[in-house]
């Protein structure tokens, strides 16, 4: 072998080199993981609308059957079992209740698998505090008489950081390389906000409030539904490239719609709800590891073995008396005659399992559009290295600048332990890209854990050799879509009204995807049909 | 010309530098790295193959012998020359700095390893082989012993490390210019581009020479005064000590932790006054940080005590008395008292998972809050958590870092403390290497500040007299008037306090 001195002197001098860059930059070897939850062929079955022959052996007699174990329908469950009545079943598709709140085990903590945090409601809520208090995460009252939320279950400080240009930065508002024409812009948003959030009608109501069904009715706020939020900037005269990147960043989280998709009431809706008046903070947020998974493993604790998994619904069938519920059980069809049933599943698939809805439909059910999101959940043997020294450290939320990702939460973050293995919840709304659903589904694990780690290696060049393990929940149908003219187009009053023997609860009715909502509308259902039921 | 005994100065020169960039690459690894013996030896065996490697190479170089001995000297002088310089600062700025070290020692061993080899054939035509060899090998090992001798004795006492690279930079092109004349018939090329660049080399070199001061602090951040013996990056953070004249000094992320010529006047008013306000005989006692084993030396000072639970995060800081035998010497070895039982974990996550009897005493000597990681340390759910492992009688010291420079910081300790339902007595001292130091003594009981530490121990610091002093506030540290917050998880007050008020004195 005759190697030239230049050759042996780049072999010997470059190895150190090489070596560098294999220990910081190039990607290692692919960690393990799968597609966890939501098949979707089995939710597919209820679209093909069988029917299918029920045994008579095989039907069984409840008062009431809740179809859907998500928020909605786990909220109806709970309120019967706290009025001791226990003549119900909840039926559930999955393998797990919880829906979109549903949440994982690990080491050393739990996870998210959808929704993680809810804001500390007002006093006002005053339907939601009792589930609060009987969960042991109150400390009382202030002087105002507004709830005390205990330290260790309010989200702990540093609580967002943003990722631009190599670097981390505390806040999700992008103030660093800010022009004075971009905080003029920020302030003057800020202004319009506070605006909204001192707004009140002659009635006293507030233009935006939680629940939804507070809010008030004035067309000068409802008007607002009828633009996007893009357009609702533009005609304030804002077009600050961060404004508009901050507001998007806003519907993408909370609506899964890009700031051009979301209605503007929606837009307005997220920065004003959670604050009291002009010049206070949002509401802070109550989460723990497994976000609102604490809700639900709450709620499955109270209501137990009324609750049913793997029960694929195909028929809901309204009769003179009550309603047959007809679902497959392991394959095996299963009848439950009841009096009333609550209809606890997303809206648009109403057409497709109640009889008679698409022979003469009450509400217009294909208005209730759904979009895409698939959440990794990545478990890493150590942090991500901070690249500076005075880098703005790892927060609970941790979002990149300009990217169709979210970013993630850091589910340890809340339980104090900042040192070793964690697990990250990495967000991914489908909203830029056409056929989301399709697109998503037609992706196989290893194209979206490339998705996930080619853009958290922007910020983490180590990602790749800290991330042991990921797995990936693909929601088909994460939330409902809040585009402009859905809310207060009148179909939310038609929707709510039950149809024959059955009740609706479902976060949709309210147009957008929150737990207050769906846990507004499981309480007025159950509320609803006790009232029906007792009177029977 | 008689070029040959010229030449052999050459030779002389040329090993004398090379020894001393070895020298300086061993050296400076063991200062930053630690454990002299594995950095040395790796250092000298990198260097002695990239030797081999260059003399190996030598055979390559077939034409213009003299001008590529030239253009070496000049590439040793800038890469030796800059080598400490570099390193220092690759130190103080990445976290690969193993890497560049090696490779700079691996370059300047190849370039040191061709200059001989081609001297040699330069003078093959003007001696006998016999001759010539042992010569420039007796040149050449003179050259190591005048290096070996001046390094230790003279060149790092009196110029430093950068200093001495810098100026052996400036020889070695030296040498390389005084080729150019005394080689100039042998050279073809253009001998006065070669000319201006060695003198270009030499400038450099003597700017940075004279402006190595403040290469030092850029490096070093002004922090390692003194010689470092032991650096190690644990899981968790940085751990530096160092040794100067007025004894040992240990650092995390480049923060003083303690000084042993006063230490004892820190840990003294940390530990005692604790126990002077607990009513009876003390028997379980709680640590939480403190992992140098100081207070842990206090503490093992009272007989009656039985059971010394103790929780700090980092297994290389409480391992360092064995890591580094003088603190060993310094804390009487206390981590090797039977009574003593170690965690190694975050307090904070032992605190809320840990089952365990209540404490009679609790010690809390975390690092100041200067990341949020330690203001978790110091919120009113952590001193919640807290008051779980303590009894109604129970007596707690906290550091509560400066009441001077971080006034507000200090308050809001205290306040945080008092929110959660303690009586505070805070108190002071001076510790001249921190300067005004504060601490918060709490108990969930009211009561009165001692006033003398309990009798019958050997104290250096303490004393009767000066004991109830300590409890005194002057006007510039007393609790101010403006509303201080308490520090909670949600909001980490205390950080923003802390980071505000020392940020002042970082520049």
């Amino acid at each position: 072998m005759n190697l030239s001195r230049r050759e042996l002197l780049t072999l010997f001098l470059g190895a150190p080199f090489a070596y560098a860059a294999c220990g910081s930059g190039a990607p290692g070897p692919f960690p393990e993981g799968e597609i966890v939850g939501q098949t979707v062929n089995i939710g597919h079955i209820q679209r093909e609308n069988r029917s299918f022959e029920v045994p008579a052996d095989k039907w069984e007699t409840k008062k009431v059957a809740i179809v859907g174990g998500g928020i909605a329908g786990l909220t109806a469950a709970w309120k019967f079992k706290k009025e001791n009545f226990n003549d119900f079943v909840v039926l559930e598709l999955e393998k797990e209740a919880g829906g979109t709140a549903r949440s994982g085990q690990g080491d050393p903590v739990g996870f998210p698998w959808g929704a993680h945090y809810l804001p500390v409601p007002f006093k006002e809520n005053t339907d939601l505090i009792p589930l609060l208090e009987e969960m042991s995460l109150l400390d009382g009252r202030d002087a105002e008489g507004e709830v005390v939320v205990k330290e260790q279950f309010l989200c702990r400080e540093p609580e967002e950081r943003l990722f631009y240009l190599g670097r981390w930065y505390e806040g999700l508002y992008l103030r660093v390389g800010a022009s004075e024409e971009d905080l003029r812009q920020f302030d003057a948003f800020q202004k319009l906000i506070d605006g909204w959030v001192n707004w009140r009608d002659a009635k006293g109501r507030r233009a935006f409030a939680v629940p939804l069904e507070a809010c008030s009715d004035d067309t000068e706020v409802t008007s607002l539904d009828k633009i996007t939020f893009a357009e609702w900037l533009r005609q304030n005269g804002l077009n600050s490239e961060r404004l508009i990147w901050y507001c998007d960043y806003a519907t993408r989280d909370d609506y899964g719609l890009k700031l051009d998709q979301a209605s503007a009431w929606v837009g307005l809706f997220y920065f004003c709800a959670r604050v009291r008046k002009s010049g206070v903070d949002s509401q802070p947020f109550i989460t723990v590891p497994e976000g609102n998974g604490q809700f639900v493993n709450h709620f499955r604790s109270i209501i137990g073995e009324n609750i049913r998994t793997s029960q694929i619904v195909v028929s809901v069938v309204p009769t003179d008396k009550g309603v047959d519920v007809i679902c497959l059980d392991g394959g095996e069809p299963r009848g439950v005659h009841c009096e009333r049933a609550i209809f606890a599943s997303p809206m648009f698939t109403a057409p497709y399992v109640i009889r008679g809805f698409r022979e003469d439909p009450p509400f217009a059910a294909a208005e209730f559009q759904h979009n895409a999101w698939f959440v990794a959940n990545l478990h890493l043997k150590d942090r991500p290295k901070p690249r500076f020294a005075k880098d703005f450290p790892l927060s609970w939320d941790n979002v990149i600048y300009e990217s169709p990702g979210l970013g993630y939460v850091t589910a340890t973050h809340q339980k104090g332990i900042d040192y070793g293995p964690t697990i990250l919840t990495y967000y991914y709304p489908m909203c830029a890209e056409p056929n989301a659903r399709t697109t998503l589904f037609n992706y196989d694990w290893k194209q979206l854990v490339d998705v996930c780690l080619t853009d958290l290696a922007r910020a983490h060049s180590d990602i790749y050799e800290l991330t042991t393990r990921i797995d990936i929940m693909r929601w088909g149908h994460a939330m409902i879509s809040p585009r402009p003219n859905f809310i207060w187009s009148g179909i939310r009053e038609k929707a709510v009204k039950p149809y024959r023997n059955i009740h609706f609860a479902h976060t949709d009715l309210s147009g957008v995807a929150l737990f207050e909502e769906a846990f507004y509308h499981g309480l007025r259902a159950a509320t609803e049909i006790r009232k029906e039921i007792r009177t029977l | 010309m008689k070029r040959a005994p010229l030449l052999f100065l050459n030779v002389f020169v040329i090993a004398t530098c090379g020894l001393i960039y070895e020298l300086l690459a061993g050296t400076l690894s063991s200062y930053v790295l630690g454990d002299s013996v594995t950095q040395f030896s790796i250092i000298i065996g990198i260097y002695l193959f990239a030797m081999g490697v260059g003399s190996w190479l030598s055979r390559f170089i077939d034409k213009h012998i003299a001008e590529k001995f030239v253009e070496i000297e000049l590439a040793v002088a800038v890469v030796g020359g800059f080598s400490a310089p570099l390193l220092f600062l690759t130190f103080a700025h990445l976290s690969y700095f193993g890497i560049v070290l090696y490779a700079v020692v691996f370059v300047i061993g190849v370039l040191v390893g061709l200059e001989i080899p081609l001297l040699m054939r330069i003078l093959q035509d003007e001696l006998d082989f016999k001759d010539l060899i042992s010569r420039v090998l007796a040149f050449d090992y003179i050259g190591a012993l005048v290096a070996s001798l001046l390094f230790p004795l003279f060149l790092v006492p009196k110029l430093g490390l950068n200093r001495t690279s810098l100026l052996f930079g400036m020889l070695n092109a030296g040498i390389g210019i005084w080729g150019t004349w005394l080689l100039f018939p042998l050279i073809k090329k253009n001998v006065t581009a070669m000319r201006i660049k060695g003198f270009v080399i030499i400038v450099l070199l003597a700017i940075a020479f004279i402006k190595a001061d403040r290469l030092t602090t850029l490096a070093e951040d002004a922090l390692f005064m003194d010689n470092i013996i032991y650096a190690k990056s644990s899981s968790y953070q940085r751990i530096v000590v160092t040794k100067g004249k007025t004894g040992y000094a240990l650092f995390l992320n480049g923060n003083l932790q303690f000084n042993s010529f006063d230490e004892y006047r820190y840990h003294e008013a940390l530990v005692h006054p604790a126990f002077a306000a607990y009513n009876g005989t003390p028997k379980r006692v709680l640590v939480l940080g403190g992992g140098d084993g100081l207070a842990l030396r206090e503490i093992e000072k009272y007989p009656s005590v039985e059971f010394i639970q103790i929780v700090d995060l980092d297994p290389d800081m409480t391992n360092i008395s064995y890591a580094v035998p003088a603190l060993g010497e310094l804390n009487k070895h206390s981590f090797d008292d039977p009574r003593v039982h170690l965690t190694n974990g975050d307090a904070f996550v032992w605190l809320d998972s840990a089952k365990t009897e209540p404490f009679d005493i609790a010690i809390v000597d975390f690092p100041d809050p200067n990341n949020f990681a330690l203001g978790k340390l110091y919120t009113t759910r952590f001193y919640n958590l807290l008051k779980n492992k303590l009894k109604p009688d129970s007596s707690v010291v906290i550091q509560t870092t400066s009441p001077l420079v971080a006034r507000k910081s200090f308050w809001c300790i205290v306040k945080t403390l008092e929110t959660v339902g303690f009586t505070v007595r805070p108190y002071q001292t001076t510790v001249p290497s921190f300067g005004i130091w504060g601490y918060a003594l709490a108990k969930l009981e009211p009561f009165d500040a001692p006033t003398k530490p309990p009798p019958g121990l050997e104290l250096r610091f303490l004393n009767d007299d000066s004991f109830a002093s300590m409890f005194e506030f002057s006007n510039d540290t007393s609790r101010p008037d403006e509303d201080i917050e308490v520090n909670r998880l949600d909001n980490q007050a205390l950080v923003r306090y802390y980071e505000a008020e020392w940020r002042k004195f970082e520049q």
